[in-house]
């Protein structure tokens, strides 16, 4: 029992020596930076790829990716978590809706950027909230994200009809004032998002990891996606939010995130402690 | 009591059907100081709310990157995963593994990667078959495999699977288990944090 424990720690300690490895090389060669992804989740989608991908070792994986470019997009969509969907947190949809659209209606002109967007359903739901609260006209979305399949797929807008009756519930908790099924139309087994929320959303890639600020926002949605990383790279994405947002903007995280103990957390005040949405209140 | 440090050995629970009474048995009213950190998935709906409350004991909610400090009990939140990520916890919305999210072989296969030897597995009542890979790695490492004995357990189904995956795991009531944890002591070895 004591040896195969000992062998096992040290399979560990050698998987994570290849894994460093492996990510300096990536970033070295595609200029792609995943050094500050937390560690366990990535650890374990590494594993998943050994898997997939019928080699023995990290270091296996390594050959493969620096010599076919294709592998290194495999390994990309392996990295990258896009599990997200229409409403999640309806909670959150209603507290910005209480909350934040007062605050929006305040400006002639808004501008919101949906870091680590996905497949769009985010901002799809959003685009849906802003029209109820009569402020989609006035607004232009950013949505960027690393994965550009991803965005491709936010870009169409077609979502899998048999989603939409959870989604609709979701809608619903969220406070709509409709029915989910006003805003899409439905064609065999695909749910099409009416075009007019979309107008509004610009797709566009953007690395948090590396890539800079690009424009000034009223309010910045990043949702799940900072939970994939460490505290360095968390600190990286909340300097760049706070040069990236106007005086009184908005900053909104996952339920389960928070600006506690983070370098930038004296510069926001709560507008809700429990959903997680600040607003900056220093210039 | 001490100032907050980390925690030296980490305890990892799972449950699902029956696992709320049986967690509050296994913690007792919560006065214990314990030497280690204690972290419990509960299978659930996405959506349900206060169950830490519910859970008593000094349970607390899990935010993101909060450290894992001696002393601490926390409740893996719903609709994530939680992962013990060296000395923090990260949270993921992955896909549920085995339809569950909290998954209990995530958290305790990533307690295993993390604490190692200083892991002790405990698998509760549950009406499926969740946690028994991951308490095969927590034993692998040479941690503690705890299981509640199928016999006095509301469902049986997670317990016995996980029996058959750990079979020289420890099989005990709930009164039994309280009792190891509170009889706890870290020995010399590792008595440093991670
Ligand atoms: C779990 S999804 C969250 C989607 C959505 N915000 C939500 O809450 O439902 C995480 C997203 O973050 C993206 N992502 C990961 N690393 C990134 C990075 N360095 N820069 C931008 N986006 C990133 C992934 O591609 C993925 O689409």
């Amino acid at each position: 029992m004591t040896t195969v424990a000992a062998v096992d720690s040290v399979n560990t300690v050698l998987e994570q020596i290849e894994i460093d490895a492996l990510l300096e090389a990536v970033f070295r060669h595609y200029g792609l930076d995943f050094r500050s992804y937390a560690r366990a989740s990535l650890t374990r989608r590494v594993r998943k790829f050994v898997d997939e991908e019928g080699v023995r070792t990290v270091s296996g994986v390594q050959d493969r990716v620096l010599h076919e470019e294709a592998a290194m997009q495999r390994l990309l969509s392996t990295l990258t978590v896009n599990v997200t969907s229409m409403f999640r947190d309806p909670g959150f949809y209603r507290s910005f809706r209480t909350h934040v659209a007062p605050l929006l209606r305040t400006y002639p002109y808004v501008r919101i950027w949906h870091a680590g967007c996905s497949t769009g359903e985010e901002v799809y739901s959003m685009a849906i909230l802003l029209h109820e609260e009569g402020l989609l006209a006035r607004t232009r979305i950013y949505a960027t994200d690393i994965d550009e399949d991803a965005l491709a797929l936010a870009r169409e807008g077609i979502y899998p009809l048999h989603k939409m009756k959870d989604y609709s519930r979701g809608y619903l908790a969220a406070g709509g004032n409709g029915s989910l099924s006003d805003y899409y139309t439905a064609a065999y087994e695909s749910a099409r998002l009416r075009g007019f929320l979309g107008e509004r959303a610009l797709f566009t890639r953007h690395n948090l990891a590396m890539d800079g600020a690009f424009a000034e926002f009223t309010a910045i949605v990043c949702r799940n996606v900072m939970i994939y990383f460490d505290r360095s790279l968390q600190d990286r994405v909340h300097k760049l939010f706070d040069e990236s947002l106007v005086r009184l903007g908005v900053l909104a995280l996952g339920t389960r995130e928070s600006l506690r103990t983070h370098r930038s957390e004296p510069r926001y005040e709560s507008l809700d402690a429990e959903q997680r949405i600040y607003r900056k209140v220093v210039a | 009591m001490r100032a907050p440090h980390p925690a030296p050995h980490l305890v990892v629970v799972g449950a699902s059907t029956g696992g709320l009474k049986a967690v509050r048995k296994i913690l007792g009213p919560g006065d214990a100081e314990w030497p280690f950190a204690m972290i419990i998935a509960l299978h659930r709906s996405d959506d349900s709310h206060g169950l830490a409350a519910a859970l008593g004991g000094g349970v607390r909610d899990v935010d993101d990157k909060d450290a894992l400090l001696a002393g601490r009990v926390y409740l893996a939140p719903a609709g994530y995963h939680l992962l013990v990520d060296g000395p923090v916890v990260s949270l993921s919305v992955d896909d549920p593994v085995r339809f569950s999210r909290p998954s209990i072989d995530v958290l305790f296969e990533t307690a295993a990667d993390a604490y190692g030897a200083r892991t002790t597995g405990i698998i509760l009542t549950g009406g499926n078959r969740d946690g028994s890979r991951g308490l095969a790695r927590v034993a692998a490492e040479g941690g503690t495999a705890l299981i509640q004995d199928p016999t006095t357990a509301e469902s049986r189904v997670m317990p016995e699977a996980a029996l058959d995956a750990v079979p020289n795991a420890q099989v005990l009531s709930l009164a039994e288990i309280g009792q190891v944890l509170r009889a706890f002591a870290p020995s010399e070895e590792f008595a440093h944090g991670y």
